[in-house]
């Protein structure tokens, strides 16, 4: 894992000393509430609903044990006792007092993390495939250059006013974890004959206008990464629109310009850029790659996992939604679900979070991921010590066996939290999860991705759920939109909307009848929800949903 | 027309020049040894004047308007090596952001002068400090 040089801890340290300033400036008057905005959200400082809002990144997703109980220790000790992991490896605090927020960014700063970029119209917080570094199926670990493009966007002098907020993903591996398409700049790293390089995407986003990112270089040298993204961003920072923020993305950029003209001027400005590296940030890219050398891993590490395997079902069916294929011989992926039935989706409390830290230390090599889908990964687990593990979570409530299962639902904050939500999304998400978990049905319909947000910003990331919830504001009523057969994976999809909305309270009962209808059109129970609603079209998921017959009607 | 001042790295000075700048679309073959230009012109249309200009002005109309910092590292990479100045609604926090990305100084109005005195802008005076991107770049820090 990446530990901080002294160089990045004075960086950090000196940003904490100048927000405090900012903070006491703000306090005296002699910055105004409109100038102190952009200055607060560089530093991931939100005003919500009810209170401030604390976003701390989790660069790529990857944290260490110590840095867990760190996020622990200022949940109880500035917040409420729990934090909240989202969709973009964050963790949000949703209660500190402006005052205490100086301290938590020191506190941050104790264990090597910021809450830099956070929010702003900036480079955000760059994510990464959250199976980095043990997935079988990676061509590279992601994090080396996730690091680098951390290094080099944070605090860019040219970037920090930008027409819009922009982001970037990296996945090294095929099977796209990170959804790049779905991002400003997405890169997949691949190899050319024998090189490892960059493909390079652009202008994917979700949002209000949906869009898959497009091909700018199928290969890009990884020598030429830093300038051609920072030819990319100078590009849209001039061309961006500026008149209205809803047209201000990079998407929409690249929608109005054509890829072609994108890509001329890119190429125009790359080698002016070009020039202003002179190699060290290769030298850099190295130094940090060997600090993400994989663990030393033991041999013999399966142990008599499979005895326990075949003895114990519950176990059983923990291993086999929870954990994914590791490159290591005995290990396993294991990912922690934060999506028990009922419970708010990603948050997770403090006793939770030294729960995660310890095993991470006794069990997992000191390390954990969080992904996008708003869980927790041991990334590093010798398969001999997952019986204890799972013994473990089930006393802390962490037990749910259900990755990637019905109630492994995104949910964004919604209007329990959110100043933009118009509809809410966390009780929608604990009322399906619910309904599921009583129908007894969950694992028979296998893998089955929901997705809700609750504003057209779509947080939630609805346009790739297979199932996606939209939920917006109709003359004072939550309304909520379903859209149908989004894909987050290698080929993104946007979901396509199945018709008119459902009120709060219908919402439920019409996911319930999507899915039965799935269980009676599929061929075989191997047959995914998506595999079928692309063999049949959208029309008897449709009939599904709007053809009631009146006798249900009138009994209703 | 209303004082502005001056910020450099040692503090605040009193604006004592009384050139006038030239627009882009004034320029002529007899070129103007100032010139200013908006967040929205084109420098590459500069390039057979730079040699002249000894000062050039970039208009910031709002702090959140980030062009001009673009505009600025592109006339550098164009070899413009004359004094680069920021112009307008440019905050004490974007000092350091501005000298990294190629300005020389500050313009401000009085009235933004005394809401943000000399002190908070030499509170950024260490720009050369901390700068990953001098970092990436093998520039040593000053």
């Amino acid at each position: 894992m990446y530990r901080y040089t002294e160089f990045d801890r004075d960086f950090v340290r000196s940003r904490v000393a100048q927000f405090r300033a900012q903070v006491e400036r703000r306090l005296d008057g002699s910055l105004t509430e409109e100038e102190f905005k952009p200055l607060r959200l560089m530093n991931g400082l939100y005003l919500q609903l009810h209170a401030y809002m604390l976003r701390v990144a989790i660069p790529y997703g990857t944290l260490s044990a110590d840095q867990m109980r760190q996020l622990a220790m200022i949940a109880e000790r500035w917040d409420k006792g729990y934090g909240h992991f989202t969709t973009r490896q964050n963790i949000q605090f949703n209660w500190p007092k402006l005052a205490a927020v100086p301290d938590i960014l020191d506190a941050l700063a104790d264990v090597g993390m910021h809450a830099i970029q956070t929010s702003g119209n900036t480079i955000r917080n760059v994510t990464a495939d959250h199976f980095a570094g043990a997935a079988a199926d990676e061509v590279a670990d992601p994090r080396p250059v996730a690091e680098l493009i951390r290094q080099w966007s944070t605090d860019h002098p040219e970037f920090q006013f930008l027409p819009r907020k922009f982001k970037l993903a990296v996945t090294g591996s095929p099977e796209d974890r990170a959804v790049t398409a779905a991002h400003d700049i997405g890169l997949r790293l691949v190899r050319q004959d024998g090189e490892l390089g960059a493909q390079v995407l652009v202008g994917g986003g979700l949002g209000r206008t949906p869009m898959i990112g497009k091909v700018l270089r199928d290969f890009l040298p990884l020598p030429d990464l830093l300038p051609y993204l920072e030819a990319i961003v100078a590009t849209y920072n001039l061309l961006g629109r500026r008149d209205n923020k809803y047209k201000a993305r990079i998407k929409i950029t690249v929608h109005e310009h054509g890829l072609e003209e994108i890509r001329d001027l890119v190429e125009a400005e790359f080698p002016a850029r070009k020039a202003l590296f002179g190699g060290i940030d290769q030298e850099m890219l190295a130094a940090i790659t060997a600090q993400f050398a994989p663990p030393a891993f033991e041999t013999d590490a399966e142990g008599d996992v499979t005895a326990w395997y075949h003895a114990d079902p519950v176990f059983r069916s923990f291993v086999d939604t929870n954990t994914a294929p590791h490159r290591a011989p005995g290990y396993a992926i294991l990912t922690v679900s934060l999506k028990a039935p009922g419970e708010t989706p990603g948050d997770a409390t403090a006793e939770q979070m030294r729960v995660l830290a310890d095993l991470a230390e006794r069990y997992g090599h000191g390390e954990l991921r969080i992904s996008h889908e708003q869980n927790v990964i041991l990334p590093h687990v010798p398969c001999r010590y997952l019986k204890a593990i799972h013994d473990a979570l089930r006393e802390a409530g962490l037990a749910s066996a259900n990755v990637g299962l019905v109630s492994d639902i995104i949910a964004c904050p919604g209007m329990d939290y959110c100043a933009l939500a118009t509809a809410r999304s966390i009780p929608v998400a604990q009322q399906i999860a619910k309904r599921f978990e009583e129908l007894k049905l969950e694992h028979e319909i296998g893998p089955l991705k929901i997705k809700i947000s609750g504003c057209i910003n779509a947080c939630g990331h609805h346009h790739v759920g297979h199932i996606g919830i939209l939920g917006l504001d109709r003359a004072g009523v939550e309304n909520y939109q379903i859209t149908l057969g989004g894909d987050g994976g290698p080929d993104a999809v946007i979901g396509e909307r199945a018709g008119p909305g459902f009120a709060y309270d219908e919402i439920t009962d019409a996911i319930e009848r999507l899915v039965l209808a799935y269980l009676d059109l599929r061929e075989t129970p191997q047959e995914t929800f998506l595999q079928v609603y692309n063999r049949t079209g959208s029309a008897p998921f449709r009939t599904a949903l709007y053809d009631r017959d009146e006798d249900s009607a009138d009994a209703a | 027309m209303t004082e502005t001042v001056i910020v450099r790295d040692d503090g605040f000075a009193a604006n004592s020049a009384t050139c006038k700048f030239s627009s882009l679309a004034e320029l002529g073959p007899d070129s103007a040894t100032a010139v200013e230009i908006g967040p929205s012109d084109d420098v590459a249309a500069l390039a057979p004047h730079l040699g002249h200009i000894s000062i050039l002005r970039i208009a910031f109309p709002s702090f959140a308007d980030g062009r001009g910092f673009t505009l600025a590292r592109r006339l550098r990479a164009m070899g413009y090596t004359g004094t680069l100045r920021a112009f307008g609604h440019v905050l004490a926090d974007q000092y350091a952001m501005a000298r990294r990305a190629g300005f020389d100084e500050v313009e401000i109005d009085a009235t933004l002068a005394a809401r943000q005195p000399e002190a908070h802008w030499l509170a950024r005076a260490d720009w050369r400090a901390n700068d990953y991107q001098g970092r990436l770049r093998g520039q040593a820090a000053g």
